[in-house]
């Protein structure tokens, strides 16, 4: 038991009861703010893991950006309690049993190939996940897919204004 | 850090079945939506672990760079994804996903 293996599990608990928590509150916002409770252990995950750069990225695109376009679509909409419509009997029941076969199948998956094919982990070269690293990779290697994700970027930005334009006349 | 892949890994297992369960159990599309994002997290956890896994080698940087990809798919998911869900609020009055079982507008 290292420090490595206490760290691991207190952000571990963290990262799993937050997301318990955005499950199963009531309110929206505090949905999101658990949301990115969750996302920042993930990030601290990342740096863990020697990956300084993504956990950056994590912290300031998902964290930062994201979420805060989740909070001021709840909080424009006005829909933090959405009234319980009388729900499907069954749905819960059906939706844990669901959620139980997934974890046996991971558990099966985990513990009976990936156990077998992993080995130990050996120490990282200099500089293993910075951004000069990563970004050397991402420039020389994966040029054209990283031009293409700003026209996909660009799509979705016409996408959200085309959808949220108001077509009422005289509104513009 | 000598964490076994492993544990990263269950982690990142549990992190997405609870995002299914969201999924399956929530009506409120906003709190769907935030368990899909939930999803893409804990895969990205997993790509994330196994490029730790094989680090020495110049190609474990490959996974970081997809994680990169995601991380940019996901702000283009999102942003289309909350303006449909803003248009459906426009038309029903109500983000809960019972309401928008008919097809017609």
């Amino acid at each position: 038991m290292t420090l490595d293996l206490i760290l691991f599990f207190g952000i571990a608990f963290i990262a799993v009861v937050s997301a318990i928590s955005m499950l199963i509150s009531r309110n929206a916002i505090y949905s999101a703010l658990f949301l990115v409770l969750n996302f920042v252990a993930i990030a601290s995950l990342y740096l863990l893991l020697n990956a300084a750069f993504i956990a950056m990225v994590q912290v300031t695109v998902y964290a930062g950006a994201i979420m805060v376009l989740f909070l001021f679509v709840i909080m424009l909409l006005g829909a933090e309690r959405v009234e319980t419509s009388p729900s499907l009997p069954w749905q819960l029941p059906v939706a844990i049993l669901l959620g139980l076969v997934l974890v046996a199948e991971f558990a099966y998956v985990l513990f009976g190939k990936v156990a077998q094919a992993g080995g130990e982990l050996t120490g990282v070269g200099e500089g293993f996940g910075s951004p000069a690293s990563v970004g050397r990779m991402l420039f020389d290697q994966y040029l054209i897919p990283f031009e293409v994700t700003s026209i996909l970027l660009l799509v979705a930005m016409v996408g959200a204004i085309v959808l949220t334009r108001d077509d009422r006349k005289g509104s513009r | 850090m000598n964490i076994a892949t492993d544990y990263i890994l269950a982690l990142s297992g549990v992190l997405f079945v609870i995002g299914v369960l969201g999924v399956l159990v929530r009506r409120n599309a906003i709190v769907i939506f935030m368990s899909i994002e939930l999803m893409l997290n804990s895969a990205n956890l997993a790509l994330i672990a196994f490029a730790r896994a094989m680090a020495p080698a110049a190609e474990a940087l490959r996974g970081h760079v997809l994680v990169f990809f995601v991380i940019a798919v996901a702000a283009a998911e999102v942003a289309v994804g909350l303006a449909l869900i803003v248009a459906i609020f426009r038309t029903k009055h109500s983000i809960d996903v019972d309401q928008v079982s008919s097809l017609q507008g």
